[in-house]
This record gives structure tokens, sequence and C-alpha cells, in this order.
């Protein structure tokens, strides 16, 4: 077996063969194509878009009434952001059906290109195209006035190349070897360090709890796993001594495990983000109606700490609808990785689902108080359009993965193989 | 899906399931069992208490013209507190210090608060008050601050009220009017004062007139809840209680007279200096009514108050407090305790005569007397012979007096004054002059104030306890003069001597008065007897015009001492002016559109010049005011002091061509009228502000 064939590389011709035969084969109509049995419409995952429905329309209004008293004080329209937020989230349904039509083969085929991309951009990040936002030289200038933060998709490239080499022997019914974990984490590790040199340290985090969790799903051997998370100990604990981490880094977790210790921004924004939440009681102030969110108390309430919103104005049956519905997509996520065809589709859907799982627990666990202070999105609720992009072209992955196992693709295979 | 993956994905499954749990469970936690506590901690967030501050009342002369006033600066404060929580509050003091035209090191030092080991400049008021960086910034820069909340956070540009003293007709009774400084913890503790977190108002009288009457003047602070942002910029009103501006003091003091008193003694202190008197850099000038009110008092050397706004720097608080310059913040006039010299006679005549000596007598002023081994001298050494009270005053006999306190002493307790006991009784001569005032303070309406010294057995007890150890090391029977003095103290300093009580007779040795008691003595033998706590104030009079109160001085005692033996005395010290010791002085004026009485004191001080002392009071019959000026080491009384109250006289009534500093030689019995508007009406008859 050629190094090609067994990355799954090599059936490309032949699966667009397949493709192109089902296309021109087929005689039926567009309405049948579309709502048909064997339609496109009806091997989505429709409780997963329904969540992440749900969740674009709440984070829409929570970044509206996050920005309004800002921009009415600054005498813009107040309906600025929600126009924008908006639109992202259009643009980013396009996206995921976009990506929910391609066969999941032909995403697996594009993998190292878009591992390319994804490094490329981290690159051009820290090139003079790069621009500084809150310290961080993270977002890249395109023209036209947007911005665009390529960490978001490193995520997705990172998913992708991990779920790639690591399922080399998996679809095979073999578990990986340690050739298989090294070349992930030569893949992953300059994606990490990339994002981590911005430096954005949750975002590095998520890469790292992603590249983690996909090594223990790929089905490593336990020892070996276990003699892993020694070096990986002893890696971390070099690591802080030899400062790789920024001093406010390092005091964000100290003023998280502390947070009287520190009264300066750090340990301020933990406080602030506890008693906006905290002050919302069971159900809240009602949307637009959050005294502290309307004072701008908790810092970056549009982005990172947009949770404190839905806290203060939707109390705690808001929260518990957000955790709910996060939980919901997650748990689709890991559904369509355990029904996958293959061992790609698997590990793909599963490093989805870490991402978001960890991405939620940590941006909400830092509003109170659960987490240490991290600059890191809620999934479908903060404001930003590279997180939104990103977001939902993951939601489309998991539907192309979903929607070759349930049949769709399988029809394709049989007819191609009945040819 | 290979079977390990499938496995481990369940463990996913379960971690997931476990973290989004422990959110609810936090959540539950945070939203709804701690949502009270959290709830207050944002409404605390969100409003913020401003102390309204009140506009301190001012303090005004007899005719209503202030000679501590307010006006209004636009003032920088930082609040230091919030803005050092900021990670940006570095940046923050730069702009500032920029804006300013100032440097970041002095700004940042200004406002860092002052303890143990930190040197000036820094903030002495609480940490969590404003600290002002910056006094009168013009109005662009105050438009600067206010409008970039964002660029200058927790600072304010505020119009705020300073202290000014505008010294109307350049009157400056500093010592008298005292000084404001910003309140400490340790007195807002004490007094229970509300802090206003205005720098410029929490200021706490320290001294003089603004300390006595400080809870009057200070008024009291409004309270504002107000709804802020995170900014700390105010969004609205939640409450409001208005502040009550302060009382304004009207005071006794008349300030064209002040001006007056302030300049005749500066002018004989000169003069005094400049006649080879080196010792004389100092005196003071005190003109009171006989019915106990304080008309202008003058202590020299003197200070400008401009120095206490805007924080007083070292080296103006090192000449003010230090002793090279004459410590110019004592008010000498009610802490200067000097030997009152032959002032005494008047009270020791008195003293006599309670003792059964005849007001009408004749007492012999030989040259000399001896008086327990030792001779005392009339000055020059004159024999004058019998002679009168009268002219025992009038000439200034000190023979006539040494032989009294001797003749007192000798039918005293000649065996108490060698028991060493605290409870050995009063001296016949001590219990008169206790009983004019003497000794004990004042009770005038000045925070400082001291009692002087009349050597009574007690005092003398205790003051033999207090140094004899000091004596009895240092003395030496066979060694140096004072060696000797000391040996014999150590022995028996308790003892009251002959020797004593004769120089005692003559308001000297261990007898010491402030220039006050003595005014305040002289009052009462002008007024016919009855001794008052003198008093500065006269009436507070809140923002509306009320007066709130008036402020009268309380009579302590009357003298034990008979009409006609004070009418005695005082005719005695008419003649003092016409033909005794100061009638070279008083060579000249216009005794008859003004009759002047007045004894002369000169009291020697071993090793150098003489202390000299002009006690007076006019007119004769009918005594309305007294003037005391005391100029320590310039010689005899006659020559320094009763030069210097002449030209009182002639301020006050007008004479020798001065301008009469009170109309019709009159203090202003009605009050001035102030306005809600805070316009001052002097009173009828009284211009203010021009003669």
């Amino acid at each position: 077996m050629s190094l090609r064939e067994g990355y799954g590389l090599a059936p490309r011709a032949r699966a667009y063969g397949a493709l192109r035969g089902s296309g021109s084969g087929s005689k039926s109509s567009l309405a049948a194509r579309a709502f048909g049995k064997q339609s496109f419409v009806r091997h989505l995952d429709w409780l997963l878009i329904a969540a992440v429905l749900a969740l674009c329309v709440l984070g829409t209004l929570l970044v509206w009434s996050a920005t309004k008293p800002g921009q009415i004080a600054a005498g813009a329209n107040s309906r600025t952001y929600l126009y924008k937020e908006a639109l992202w989230f259009a643009i980013g349904l396009v996206l995921m059906v976009a990506v929910a039509t391609l066969d999941i083969r032909r995403i697996r085929a594009w993998t190292p290109a878009i591992y390319g991309a994804g490094l490329l951009g981290l690159l051009a990040v820290l090139s003079p195209l790069g621009t500084v936002v809150n310290g961080a030289h993270a977002w890249i200038n395109l023209p036209g006035g947007f911005q665009v933060e390529p960490s978001e998709f490193a995520k997705l490239a990172e998913v992708l190349i991990c779920a790639l080499v690591l399922s080399r022997l998996g679809d095979h019914g073999k578990r990986p070897r340690l050739r298989e974990i090294a070349l992930a984490v030569v893949c992953a590790a300059p994606l990490i360090a990339l994002v981590a040199k911005e430096p954005a340290l949750g975002v590095a985090l998520v890469l790292l709890a992603v590249l983690i969790g996909m090594i223990v799903l790929s089905g490593l051997k336990l020892r070996w796993l276990a003699l892993l998370a020694v070096a990986g100990g002893a890696a971390g604990v070099l690591a802080i001594k030899a400062h790789v981490l920024k001093s406010y880094q390092l005091q964000r977790f100290t003023s998280f495990t502390n947070p009287s210790a520190n009264l300066s921004s750090t340990g301020y924004n933990a406080q602030q983000a506890k008693i906006a939440v905290g002050s919302g009681g069971l159900t809240g102030h009602g949307l637009f109606h959050g005294a502290l969110t309307a004072g701008n108390f908790v810092p970056s309430q549009s982005t990172d700490f947009i949770f404190t919103v839905a806290g203060e104005e939707l109390g705690f049956a808001g929260c518990i609808a957000i955790v709910v519905l996060l939980g919901v997509v997650i748990a689709r996520a890991l559904r369509i990785a355990a029904r996958a065809d293959d061992q790609f589709g698997t590990l793909v859907a599963s490093g989805i689902a870490i991402w978001f799982a960890f991405q939620a627990f940590v941006n909400i666990g830092m509003t109170i108080g659960l987490a240490p202070i991290t600059g890191l999105p809620l999934p479908f609720i903060s404001y930003g359009g590279s997180a939104a992009f990103a977001d939902m072209i993951a939601i489309g992955i998991l539907q192309s993965v979903h929607r070759k196992r349930t049949g769709l693709d399988a029809a394709w295979t049989a007819r191609s193989r009945g040819k | 899906m290979i079977p390990a993956s499938r496995y481990r994905l369940w463990v996913v499954y379960a971690v997931v399931a476990a973290l989004l749990i422990s959110l609810g469970a936090r959540l539950w936690y945070v939203q709804v069992m701690n949502s009270r506590a959290y709830s207050t901690l944002a409404a605390q967030d969100q409003s913020q208490q401003v102390v309204v501050p009140p506009v301190r009342g001012s303090i005004l002369d007899d005719t209503g013209q202030p000679l501590v006033g307010d006006r209004t600066a636009l003032v920088v404060s930082v609040n230091i507190a919030r803005l050092s929580q900021r990670g940006d509050a570095h940046a923050v003091l730069h702009r500032l210090a920029h804006l300013l035209h100032t440097h970041y090191k002095l700004l940042s030092e200004k406002v860092r608060t002052c303890t143990n080991g930190v040197k000036a400049p820094c903030w002495p008021g609480s940490p969590y008050q404003p600290v002002p960086v910056a006094q009168d910034v013009s109005d662009k820069v105050a438009l600067q601050i206010m409008e970039n909340r964002q660029q200058f956070p927790f600072i304010t540009a505020e119009v705020q009220p300073v202290v000014t003293y505008p010294r109307p007709d350049g009157a400056n009774p500093s010592q008298v009017l005292g000084y404001l400084q910003p309140i400490t913890a340790k007195e807002i503790k004490q007094q229970h004062l509300t802090v206003t977190g205005f720098s410029g108002v929490d200021l706490v009288g320290q001294a003089g007139l603004e300390q006595q009457y400080d809870r009057a003047l200070r008024g009291t602070p409004g309270i504002q809840r107000v709804r802020v942002n995170a900014q700390g910029v105010v969004t609205g009103t939640i409450s409001q209680t208005p502040a009550r501006a302060g009382d304004d003091l009207v005071t006794s003091i008349n300030a064209p007279l002040q001006k007056d008193v302030q300049t005749i003694l500066a002018d004989a202190i000169h003069k005094a200096f400049n006649a080879g008197n080196r010792g004389a850099t100092s005196g003071t000038a005190v003109v009171m009514t006989t019915r106990g009110r304080i008309v202008a008092m003058a202590s020299y050397p003197s200070y400008n108050p401009n120095v206490w706004t805007g924080g007083i720097s070292t080296q103006e608080f090192r000449y003010l407090f230090g002793g090279g310059h004459g410590e110019p913040i004592l008010n000498r006039v009610t802490q200067g305790e000097y030997p009152p010299g032959s002032t005494f006679k008047v009270t020791t005549t008195a003293a006599a005569v309670a003792q059964g000596y005849s007001i009408n007598g004749s007492y012999n002023c030989p040259a000399t007397v001896n008086i327990g081994g030792r001779k005392f001298a009339n000055d020059g050494n004159p024999n004058l012979g019998p002679m009168s009270f009268h002219e025992a005053l009038v000439v200034s006999c000190d023979t006539v007096y040494y032989q009294l306190g001797y003749d007192m002493w000798l039918r005293d307790h000649p065996a108490i004054n060698s028991v060493a006991s605290p409870h050995a009784p009063l001296q016949p001569m001590a219990k008169m002059e206790l009983a004019w005032g003497f000794g004990h303070n004042p009770g005038i309406d000045l925070p400082e104030q001291d009692p002087g010294t009349i050597p009574t057995r007690q005092w003398l007890y205790y003051y033999w306890k207090q140094y004899k150890k000091f004596w009895c090391s240092h003395g030496r029977q066979a060694g140096s003069y004072v060696q000797q003095i000391e040996y014999q103290d150590c022995k028996s300093g308790y003892v009251w001597e002959p020797g004593q009580a004769a120089i005692a007779a003559i308001g000297q040795g261990y007898v010491s008065v402030t220039p006050l008691q003595l005014a305040n003595a002289y009052a009462a033998l002008a007024n016919g007897g009855t001794l008052y706590s003198p008093r500065i104030g006269k009436a507070l009079i809140n923002q509306n015009g009320k007066v709130v109160k008036r402020i009268n001085p309380p009579v302590i005692r009357h003298l034990p001492v008979s009409r006609y033996t004070l009418a005695y005395i005082r005719s005695a010290l008419a003649g003092v002016v016409t033909s005794g010791t100061a009638a070279p002085a008083f060579g000249g004026f216009p005794l008859s559109k003004v009759c002047v009485a007045g004894k002369t004191g000169t009291a020697d001080v071993a090793g150098t010049q003489a202390n000299s002392v002009f006690a007076s009071f006019a007119p004769c019959d009918h005594p309305k005011y007294v003037a005391v000026v005391m100029i320590p080491h310039s010689g005899f009384g006659a020559q320094a002091a009763a030069p210097a109250v002449r030209k009182i006289w002639d301020a006050v009534y007008g004479l020798e061509g001065q301008k009469a500093a009170l109309p019709n030689g009159r203090v202003p019995a009605a009050l001035p009228k102030i306005s809600s508007s805070g316009a001052i009406k002097p009173p009828a008859g009284y211009g203010g502000g021009g003669r």
C-alpha cells in the first residue's frame, strides 16, 4: 500500500467519477432530488441544525443587547451589531450548507490543502498583513475594512489533519501506532505554536485539548497513552519553568485560583463577570434590561464575556437553555462520530465535539469562577465573523459525515459498485 | 470505527456530560442560591455615593469684611484608589502629566499616601479620597479631562471652593485665624466627620478660629447617590440630600485697626532692634474692649496664611514652626509667657490693701531694701522718701513693693513656707494675682492659650519635684554662682523665700503672664472689677442671614477689690501718663481729647535686655478699651512699648493726624447683615472696606 493510498487520497478519482455518474445518470426532478427519500435534505441532522439555529438567534440578540448601550452612547446606530452578526450567521449558514453538500471523502482529499491554508493564514498574521487587537497579533486585514482571525480556522485545519493522519490504519480496523501519533503531533505543533505566539492562549489550549482528545480517541494503546501523558506533563512543567507563558497569562491562572489576591484588571474582570451573572437570578432582568450590561461593567461583553449578558438578562433559565443547546450540539457531534462509516469521520466529528465542548466549558466557566480567564469566544453566541464561519463550517463537516452514514453516499457507493 | 475508539468515545461522552452538568450546578449556585449577594454587589457597582461638599463659612471682621473667604477654582483630582485597580493606571497618569504640563514622576509622588518612610511630596489625607494634583487649571484642560472619560478614568476636574485670605485693609491676623489641613483618618474617627471626597473641602481647622469654630464653619455635606457605569461616568441620580453651608463667623476684630496695630508693632520692634536691642525680634500687641472683646491682636513675626492652601512645602513648614525665624506660627498674645514687670504693681497694690494696708497710707521709697540678706535696689538707686500708693505707681518705685512683698511674706504662714507639700496654703499676694486671671487659661475662644506662671507654694513644690534631680546632680556647694544656686535649689527649692516674694511683687522672678492675661486684668481694673473671659467671635450667622448664635464674653468673676481701690489705682495710672514713667512717651499727646492711663513695665531677664511692657486703657474716666504692647528684649517699657501704645490710641481715635480706625472711637454694636445671596452689609455707620 502506497502512502497516498494509505491516507485515503488515492480513491479521489473514483469518488469523483461516482459523483458525476450519479449526477448525470439521474433523471429525477430537482424537487425529488432535494426532498426525496435519497435526498440531501432528508439526510441532514435536523436536530443539530435546530440547536445551532437556536443558539445563533440567541447569540444575535445577546450581541445586540450587549452593544446597544455603547452604540447609543457613541451616537451610532444601535442595531449595527445586530445586522452584522445576523449577516455573519447568514453567510455561515450558506457555508454550512455548502460544506454539507460535499462528500466527506472530498473534504478528506482536500485536507492537506486546508491544513496548508490554515498554516499560511497563521503565518500571515505575523507578517505586516497582521494587526494587533487587545495586544494579540491575531488578525489579518482584508480589503474593504474586513478582518479575519485565522486562529479560528486553525481549529478546523487541526481537526481535519489530525483525523487524516490518525485514521490511516483505523480505516483498516487497526489501532494507530506511534508513527501516526508522532505525525499528528508534528502537524498540530506548528498550529499550536503559531497561535500561542500571537498570543492567543485560549485558542492554543483548544487546539491542545482537541489534539489530546483525538489521540485518545484514535485508539492508541493505553500503555502508550500513559507514556504520552507522563511526557506531556513533564513538558508542561518545563514550559512554565522556562517562562514560555507570559506573565499576564500566568496571572490569569493565579487570579482564577485566588481571586481576592489580585484586585487589578484580571481579578476585577472575573469578579465583575460573576456579579453580572449572579445578579441575573432565576429569570434575569430581561433582554436589554441588564444594568451592568448597559453600564459596560464587564469587558469584552459582546465577545469573550457574552455569557455575562445572558446571565444578567436571561437569568438561570436562559443560561441553562444555552448550556443545554450547546450540549445538544456536542451530543449530536459525538453521535455522528459514533455512527460514522469510517475512522476519519469518527475522528473529525469527535474532534469538533471536543473543540465545542472545551470552548463552551472554558468560556462559560470563566464567567462563574470555574475556569481561568482566557480569550475564547462562546460558539454560536459571541460576536465575530471568523468564529461564526469556522463554527458553521464545522457543523457543515458534521453534516457531511452524518450524510454519508445515513445512506446518500451508501447509495452512491452501491451505484458505483453496480457499474 | 475501531473498537478502542468506540469505548473511548463513551468516556468522552461522560466527560462532556460531567463538564456541562458542573456548569449547570455552578450556575444554580451562582444565580439562584447566591443571587441576592450578587445583586447587592451589582447595586454597589452601579451606584456611587457622592458627598456634596458644603461651602465653608467665612470669618468676618466686625463690619463684615471677610478675613477668610472662599473662591471657586477648577481643581483636578485623581481617585488613585480606583485608578490603581486598572492595568493602565501608569498610562493614564502619563497622559495627565502631559496635559497638566508637569512631570509624571512628580504627579505619581503627589498621589501616593504619606506613610512612614515616604518623603514629601505625598498626600497626607485618606488614600480613599481623590487627591488634588492641580488647582486653578484652565477651562480647556478641565474640558479635556471631563470629555475624555476613557482617556482619563477616575480623574476629575471640578469647581471646588478654595480658601482665600483677602486681607481687608491689609489686616492679617494669621495666628488668630489659624489654618486648615486635610482631614486625617484619626480625625474622621474621632469627630465622626463625613468625608466629602473633595480634597479642597475635607479640611479641618487645625489652629486658631478655624479650629475653635470648625464645627459651625464646616457645615454639613449633602449626600447624593448616583448611578454610574463601568467608567465611573454618572448616568443618573438615585437620591439626594442637599448640603448645608457652614455658618459665617463674625468676629470683633476690626480690620483697619488690626492693620494699624500690626504696622505699629512691627515698626516698634524694628526701632528697638535698630537702637541696639538685638534681641528685639518679636513682640505682641492687643486691643480689647473693657467688656472682653478682642478688637485687634497682633503677634510678630507673622506669616502669609496662603502658604497653607494647596499643600504646604517642607520649606514653608520649617519656616513657620522652626526657631530660626522666631516661630511665626505662635500667637504670642495668648501663648507668649513674659514677666509682666511693674505692670504687676497694680495687683500687688490690691493685694496689700486686701491685707490691711491702707490705700491712703504712706510708704517709704528708699534707694535699697535688705531682704533675706540680699539687697534690693530701686532702678538708678534714687531715695524718694515716703510716698502714697498713687505716687509709688506713678514713679514706679520698686522698693515700696519689695518691702510690701516682704512684709506680706512675714505676715503669712512663715512656718509653712518650709514644708514640702502640694497642699500648702496660697500666699495672699498669689491669691490676688490668681483672682485677676493670672496663672490660668483666660478661656479665650482660641485653642492656643497658655496659663503663665504664678509661683504659688503648690506650684513651687511641683517645680522643685520636677527639677530636683537635675539640680542635685549639677549643684556644687563650692562651685560657680550657678552651681551654688542649683545646690541651694536641690536642698530647699520648694521653700517660698522672702526674696522671691519681694521680686514677685514687681512682676519678676518666677512670675510670667501672657499679654492677653495682662490686657484682660487691666480690662477688669478699667471696667470696675468684672473679669471677663475674652472673646474674638461675636456671632455665627447662617447662610440665610439668620443669627444662629451670639457670642458674648462670659464673666469669670468680680475682682475681690473695692471700687474705691480700683478707682484709686485708675487715677494713679492716669498720672503715670501725665507725670510718671510714661510721661515722656506721651509728651504732646492730646490728653484733653482722649485721656489715657497706663502702667509701664520693665522686667529684667537675666543676661538680656529687659522686657518692655505698656498696659493702658482709655478713656480714663469711662474706659472703653485696653491696649497692651509687650516687646521682649527691647529695653524700658517707657522706651519701646509706651510709644507704640500711644500710636495705637492715635489709630483708635484718629488723633495726631491719624485716621480713626473706629468711627467716633466706637466699635460697631450691631452685627453686619448677610443676605441669603451672600451679600454682606456692614452695620450702619461703618463703611466696611473704606475708612
